[in-house]
């Protein structure tokens, strides 16, 4: 099991010494990553053949060929940071963003994401903390190379500009290429101006992806196509019941398999290395392990419910309070409901693997990855190298999710090259990944309401309580008591003008390990809100769009997609036989609206469309925004409909496909996406659209039955799908 | 040694005769663009044509195929010209692009078996084939417009 390393007295600090934190007055989470060892900046001339590779800056160089590469600080996992970050750059470089190569950044200090602290691919921020980072690395750079011109001309500069690779001067200009070199040398130029918005030439306007030619003939690389000269293949088997150790094994009949080249008990289980992979699995298949029991011998999702039930009597710490909720539900006409969340999977297409190889310069791992900084840590304690001695490739992702926020699957990869003295690639099953995950956590919220003798919504009170999945991952962030952030969003910032709202939360753990998932608290909150308030519309005989839009006067963003979803879906006209539910959120400086269409017969449901309205401010690339909206519909209807997590014996029972649901093409329902025009600041787009459809269809199935649907998934609601 | 027909060349390979073809693509012949999402035939991840149908590579031991034509997506097109191909870069349909290789194949076996699908023939077609960044709305999309691109070059 990987740990981020942190402060320990008796530890080598100046290496393990690694985060530090303080939360923000907002709640925001930010996390100072000392970094152990970065890889220096890179160096300024990296000779590649005759072509010179000049480094205009961390992010940026320029070749004595003018051609242009753009380093990606962060990790490609489909949601278009490949495309959207280059863009920034080259807006301001003035070139295309088609003419750039692309290559991902090793871990280092320039990279770090400042809204989170350390170089993390998460919380939807990647665009949100390079918008001016990259577009001013792109205006230096510009600047730089006119100056170096203007200087060979004799020119003044802010006669020159820059097209297409050149810098132009009346009828003369002279290649980036050529520039470079001088451009570099020069002092980092001062009074860097950016583009106005009507400047902008490829921000803002849909651009082709930069990834999809190599993602339509099979060649883009992911973790799990690495391939080194000599590498071998790994299998690990891991304790089936999480927390379970290793005792005891026998390994005779594996290793008398073909193939098989050594069996090796690592941190995290029994691994077997052999010529392929095929054989390395068969042959763990034939171990006979011995496992020790550990905590979490008798869990099951009953007694994990039950733990959350108890607990949910106590009382959490305040988040938000305005006015005096806890006394004023109590007066007037009152509601309350509860809301249960499952645990879940993120079930990347790509299972989890890391290829590691010992060279002489240090430890290499290949792997797909949204945390270098993690990864780089964890390959340094299993290796015993110090971080500086290991090299992180961050490769194409299979998808992410938060589930390759983890730095687990790793140390055994590493262990194992270590061990045969080659490269290993190691690769999870299925199986693996499905029982061996950082599961989304359950929750169990209780929400309070009275109306006043006007019928007006008096007060709301938001009792969340779920495990913390920061107190694990970073628990440096929640030190002193201050509250994981990552739990309480989408319920801290209940956009509806109530006198009295009261959120708390209850941090309960239930003994297995949780991570963030798409979304993350957005999700179980946003269900947990949005459902309640789809109720209290009910009850006070109104209808739901009616009733949020009374309460959002002073929230004009929040106004507007409400307004947008319920126009564009036409709603309160379902075509006869259809009905529609509606669902509200901010997260990620994004707000969202969703309204879904429905059909029931007897107890089956199809979802036929969902409209999706969005301010996520300014746009990059208007083809990713929509991408996204849609492929985060289609992956929070997964969830809604069909996914869940059981535990029995601290064993998962769901293990692939079969048994863990997902929509499929013939389930996945129209989509209609609107994007609001907006001057803000830009939004996150990775994650939000993923939260709002739960409670929109689930208000729906209400419209439809009347049936209120307080936990998921839906399928166990006694629907059919 | 078995001997297999892998786009277009034959190959013989030193594999146990139950080794499935996906992991003799993959890590006998080098040919990754072909994937693993399961092992047991419920994502579509590693699909390829045998003689012309679509067929899970996951599941299939390498010696049951000896002598048979098998497709991989490298061997649709050298340069992405495939209708298929085309269609999926107009419609942008890759996220993560990780079941990409499985769903293009897959959408060739239909196309090639019924040019001009309707909705509900694709639903039957790819419904095997999983794609957890929920590209399926692009997929049906770059599916219709390949069936018009096949019609115009096959003029």
């Amino acid at each position: 099991m990987m740990r981020v390393p942190h402060d320990d007295p008796n530890d080598n600090v100046s290496r393990r010494s690694f985060l530090k934190t303080a939360a923000t007055a907002t709640g925001g989470l930010v996390i100072a990553m000392y970094l152990p060892a970065c890889s220096k900046p890179e160096e300024a001339a990296k000779a590649t053949g005759p072509v010179k590779q000049i480094a205009a800056n961390a992010w940026l160089r320029i070749g004595t060929d003018s051609s242009i590469t753009v380093l990606c600080d962060r990790s490609e996992m489909g949601q278009g940071v490949y495309t959207a970050l280059p863009t920034l750059l080259a807006e301001e470089l003035g070139v295309a963003p088609s003419s750039i190569k692309v290559e991902f950044a090793p871990p280092g200090k320039e990279y770090i994401n400042n809204l989170l602290g350390g170089q993390v691919t998460g919380g939807s921020t990647s665009v949100r903390d390079a918008w001016e980072k990259l577009r001013m690395a792109g205006a230096e750079a510009r600047m730089r190379l006119i100056s170096a011109a203007a200087k060979d001309w004799d020119a003044p500069p802010q006669s020159c500009s820059v097209a297409d690779g050149y810098v132009v001067f009346t009828s003369r200009r002279k290649s980036f290429g050529e520039l470079a070199e001088a451009a570099a040398a020069l002092p980092k130029p001062e009074n860097v101006k950016l583009k106005t918005r009507n400047e902008f030439k490829y921000i803002g306007k849909p651009q082709p992806r930069l990834d999809t030619p190599s993602k339509v003939d099979g060649s883009a690389p992911f973790g799990i196509d690495t391939r080194l000269p000599d590498m071998l293949y790994a299998a690990l088997a891991q304790p089936p019941e999480l927390g379970a150790t290793v005792k005891s094994f026998k390994a005779d009949a594996a290793q008398g398999m073909p193939g098989v080249k050594q069996v090796l008990q690592t941190s995290s289980g029994v691994a077997v290395i052999a010529d392929s992979w095929w054989q390395a699995k068969q042959a763990r298949d034939a171990l006979q392990i011995e496992w020790t029991p550990g905590p979490n011998a008798k869990l099951t999702n009953a007694a994990i419910s039950a733990g959350l039930k108890t607990a949910a009597s106590g009382k959490g710490k305040q988040v938000r309070k305005d006015g005096d909720a806890e006394a004023a539900v109590k007066s007037g006409r009152r509601f309350a409901a509860t809301y249960e969340l499952p645990l879940l999977a993120h079930a990347t297409m790509e299972p989890m693997n890391c290829t590691a190889e010992f060279r002489d310069d240090g430890c290499h791992i290949y792997v797909p990855t949204q945390v270098q900084q993690i990864a780089q840590g964890a390959a340094a304690q299993a290796s015993g190298l110090p971080p500086e001695k290991v090299f992180v490739h961050t490769t194409f992702l299979g998808g992410g999710f938060g589930r390759r926020l983890e730095g687990d699957f790793i140390p055994a990869a590493v262990e194992c090259a270590k061990a045969v003295n080659k490269p290993v690639k190691l690769l999870w099953t299925r199986e693996d990944d499905m029982t061996h995950d950082k599961y989304r956590p359950p929750a169990r919220n209780t929400l309070q309401a009275s109306f006043d003798s006007a019928n007006k919504l008096n007060a709301v009170q938001i009792h969340l309580v779920a495990p913390s999945i920061t107190s694990r991952w970073f628990p440096a962030a929640v030190a002193n008591g201050a509250i994981d952030p990552f739990a309480v969003e989408a319920a801290h910032n209940f956009p509806y003008d109530v006198p009295n709202v009261y959120v708390d939360y209850l941090q309960h753990e239930i003994g297995i390990d949780v991570g963030y998932w798409r979304s993350v608290s957005h999700a179980l909150n946003c269900f947990t809100v949005e459902s309640f308030m789809d109720e209290l519309a009910y009850e006070n005989k109104m209808d739901p769009y009616e009733f949020r839009r009374a309460m959002l006067d002073k929230q004009a963003r929040w106004q507007m997609v409400l307004d947008t979803a319920a126009k564009k879906a036409g709603w309160g006209h379902a075509p006869s036989g259809r009905h529609q539910g509606i669902a509200l959120m901010g997260g990620y400086d994004t707000y969202l609206a969703q309204v879904a269409e429905i059909s029931v017969e007897g107890n089956k449901l199809k979802v036929h469309k969902i409209v999706c309205a969005i301010d996520c401010g300014q746009m990059v690339n208007p083809t990713i925004v929509n991408q996204q909206a849609e492929g985060s519909i289609v992956f929070g209807l997964t969830a809604a409909l069909f996914s869940e997590v059981n535990i029995a014996n601290g064993r998962v029972k769901e293990q692939n496909f079969d048994d863990y649901r997902m929509v499929r093409m013939h389930e996945s329902p129209e989509i209609e996406v609107y994007v609001v025009d907006s001057t803000e600041k830009p939004g996150g787009m990775g994650e939000p659209a993923t939260a709002l459809v739960a409670p929109a269809v689930c208000n729906a199935i209400y419209a439809a039955t009347k049936q209120r649907i307080r936990a998921l998934p839906i399928a166990k609601q006694g629907f059919v799908v | 040694m078995i001997k297999l027909t892998i786009n277009g060349q034959a190959q013989d390979v030193d594999v146990a005769g139950d080794t499935p073809l996906l992991w003799v693509l993959r890590d006998t012949l080098g040919l990754t663009g072909t994937k693993y999402g399961c092992g047991k035939a419920l994502c579509g991840a590693c699909t390829v044509h045998v003689d012309g149908a679509p067929t899970r590579a996951c599941v299939t031991p390498a010696e049951s195929v000896a002598g048979k034509s098998i497709t991989t997506i490298e061997g649709l097109s050298s340069n992405r010209s495939h209708p298929v191909q085309q269609a999926w870069i107009e419609m942008d349909v890759p996220q993560c692009g990780y079941c990409q290789s499985g769903q293009i194949m897959a959408a060739v076996a239909l196309l090639k078996q019924n040019p001009k699908p309707t909705d509900a023939d694709i639903d039957g077609a790819m419904s095997g084939n999983i794609c957890r960044c929920g590209t399926y709305p692009r997929i049906r999309k770059a599916i219709h417009r390949a069936a018009e691109l096949g019609v115009k070059e096959g003029g």
